[in-house]
């Protein structure tokens, strides 16, 4: 494999191919940045599952695109960007009334709508741009390179603030998402409580947009939280297993990524999608077996 | 469902203009729901006007009548999510909206998503302390006396219900009966002294609406509780009922099922010539009674968007 070729001293020994990763400042920062971004992506990602709003999710990242390439077009920092459309978006989306719960046509096809013409925005700022163009792919796709330390600390902060707020929102969220009517019939701010968490979703893919790039960052979003979904039915275990997964797939995909000439982008994302395979394929088994033990008994008894 | 409904429907009462009981009026002392001259509007049209109703402490009232006349608009307009266009209302003697926990309610359901991965403790669970801010800090129940009662409270109700069973598998997986009894207990597991329920036995196959009709006459009947719920057959519930509220097209009545469940009663309402027939074990079936042009179409809107 690649590794050994690439590998100036891939030893098998987790702790000293660590040692040596973070002997670079920007690995350092790089498995920072990619840690604060894991634990919030995997969090909101959790949530977003659970309300099944991946699609708006997705519409989000993808925005975050055209975000970044204004802002580069702007001469500003790209995050200014990732996170102005991120959140102008998160607010475009909770405009659009959603009727009753699963989604309705509608919505998708608006939320489609602005995600396509937004992306197509991005396109035109690239081209505007002329001299970015070899920065698309990473945009896109992707990359842990040169993240600064002032990148790491407004990454953490924003963060910690996204969490706290979810702390406190956390409880009457999880009810409103599961339970909508019953929800509402307690005084729940079912309403506010959407708007609320889309603001909160788009931070998220914002970060996480600037580590896995604008198109893979489902691989943060949605598959840890959908793994863990699939291995448990408690929320604070399943929620506790995203985060895990989260940071795992990441850590791992910088690994991956420091020893090969491939982008993280796809590292990430397969161990991600490794992970969810692996997830469905327990369940699939621990069902069939609690089966198998349930008609054994029934034939004893 | 076809079988039972259109066809079936019970029958009763008094015009709401004529006291409903001759102990009409002692409606502030200990009344769970009161209505004086109470009517609704759902986008511009008014739906149903000059309702008159009394619900005592510990009384099963049954809210009856086709489809689309707003039967479970009457519900939210209980819980204070839509206010009414006149008359007073109080629930439990405050505007409504305002009693809080002392109101349970089971909305009309289809029934979970079968891939939603949360218990159905979890649900259970929501309705104990789901309105709260914050997350619950994850310590250990034995640290904790307010995670022991809960967890307690939480067990005593799935066990009342009889979900114990499966109570701690992913809701989606449970059948439509199992998710109705373990919702009556998310109802319930605040204590409270009113249990709005909208359609309850709806999606259920007849033997379950048997047995959960049971199980809510049980709670009313040995916990006190007093319960208002919309039905669209109201033979399952009929030997717990004390009282029906039959809606129709502009106006409702009230009043007791055995004394009013007659073809005078009916046609009256309806205007138009209803027969109520009896079968030989007991059931009422409504002959005649006019339906709203968009029967079956509009069951899930009906009240929320006309």
């Amino acid at each position: 494999m690649n590794w050994a070729d690439a590998s100036a001293g891939w030893s098998w020994n987790p702790l000293t191919d660590l040692q040596q990763i973070w002997a670079f400042p920007f690995m350092v920062n790089a498995f920072r940045a990619g840690t604060v971004v894991a634990v919030l992506a995997a969090v909101m990602g959790w949530f977003m599952v659970l309300r099944r709003q991946s699609f708006a999710g997705h519409t989000l990242a993808v925005v975050s695109f055209p975000g970044a390439a204004c802002a580069t077009l702007l001469g500003i920092g790209a995050g200014f960007g990732y996170f102005a459309f991120c959140v102008g978006g998160a607010l475009v989306i909770a405009a659009i009334p959603r009727a009753g719960q699963g989604g309705s046509g509608q919505e998708s096809a608006l939320t489609g709508t602005v995600q396509a013409f937004l992306l197509a925005c991005g396109f035109l700022f690239v081209a505007l741009y002329k001299g970015f163009l070899g920065g698309v792919n990473s945009l896109l796709f992707g990359s842990f390179l040169g993240i600064t330390t002032d990148q790491v600390v407004v990454l953490t902060i924003v963060a910690a603030l996204a969490l706290g707020v979810l702390a406190v929102i956390g409880r009457p969220l999880l009810f409103a998402s599961v339970d909508e009517n019953v929800a509402t019939g307690r005084g729940v701010p079912v309403r506010a409580l959407s708007v609320a968490f889309l603001v909160l979703l788009g931070t998220a893919t914002a970060e996480a947009s600037q580590i896995t790039g604008t198109l893979l960052v489902f691989a943060l979003l949605v598959m840890p939280a959908a793994a863990a979904q699939q291995l448990t039915a408690r929320p604070a275990t399943s929620l506790a297993l995203s985060v895990l997964i989260a940071i795992a797939v990441t850590w791992t995909g910088l690994i991956a990524a420091y020893y090969s000439p491939y982008p993280i982008g796809f590292y990430v994302t397969t161990f991600a999608f490794a992970g969810y395979v692996l997830a469905r394929a327990t369940r699939t088994l621990t069902a069939a077996v609690g089966r198998h033990r349930m008609v054994g008994a029934g034939a004893l008894a | 469902m076809s079988t039972v409904n259109p066809a079936t429907r019970l029958g009763d009462l008094v015009r709401h203009r004529v006291p409903a009981q001759p102990a009409g009026p002692q409606p502030s002392r200990s009344s769970a729901v009161s209505l004086r001259g109470a009517g609704v509007r759902v986008g511009g049209r008014a739906l149903w006007s000059g309702v008159d109703l009394e619900v005592g402490a510990g009384e099963f009232v049954a809210v009856l009548g086709p489809n689309g006349v707003g039967k479970s608009t009457l519900v939210k307009m209980l819980l204070g999510i839509l206010p009414p266009a006149a008359g007073e209302v109080r629930v439990l003697g405050e505007a409504p909206g305002r009693a809080g926990h002392r109101v349970g309610y089971l909305p009309q359901r289809r029934s979970f998503d079968a891939s939603l991965r949360i218990r159905g403790t979890d649900i259970v669970r929501l309705g104990l302390d789901g309105d709260r801010w914050g997350v619950p800090l994850p310590v250990p129940a034995r640290f904790s006396a307010w995670r022991r009662a809960a967890r307690d409270r939480i067990a005593d109700v799935v066990e009342l219900v009889g979900a114990s069973a499966y109570a701690h598998r992913p809701i989606g997986e449970c059948s439509g009966g199992e998710q109705q009894r373990l919702l009556i207990a998310q109802a319930l597991v605040r204590d409270p002294e009113l249990l709005l329920l909208d359609e309850p036995l709806d999606s259920l196959d007849l033997s379950h609406q048997g047995a959960v009709a049971a199980l809510i006459g049980r709670i009313c009947r040995e916990a006190g509780v007093s319960v208002v719920m919309v039905a669209h057959d109201v033979n399952p519930i009929l030997p717990w009922l004390d009282r029906v509220v039959y809606i129709a097209e502009g106006g409702a009545v009230a009043g007791r099922p055995q004394e009013v469940i007659t073809t005078e009663t009916l046609s009256r309402l309806y205007g138009v010539p209803v027969e109520v027939l009896r079968t030989s074990d007991g059931r009422l079936v409504v002959v005649g009674q006019p339906e709203p042009p968009a029967v079956h179409t509009d069951r899930h809107g009906e009240g929320g968007r006309p």
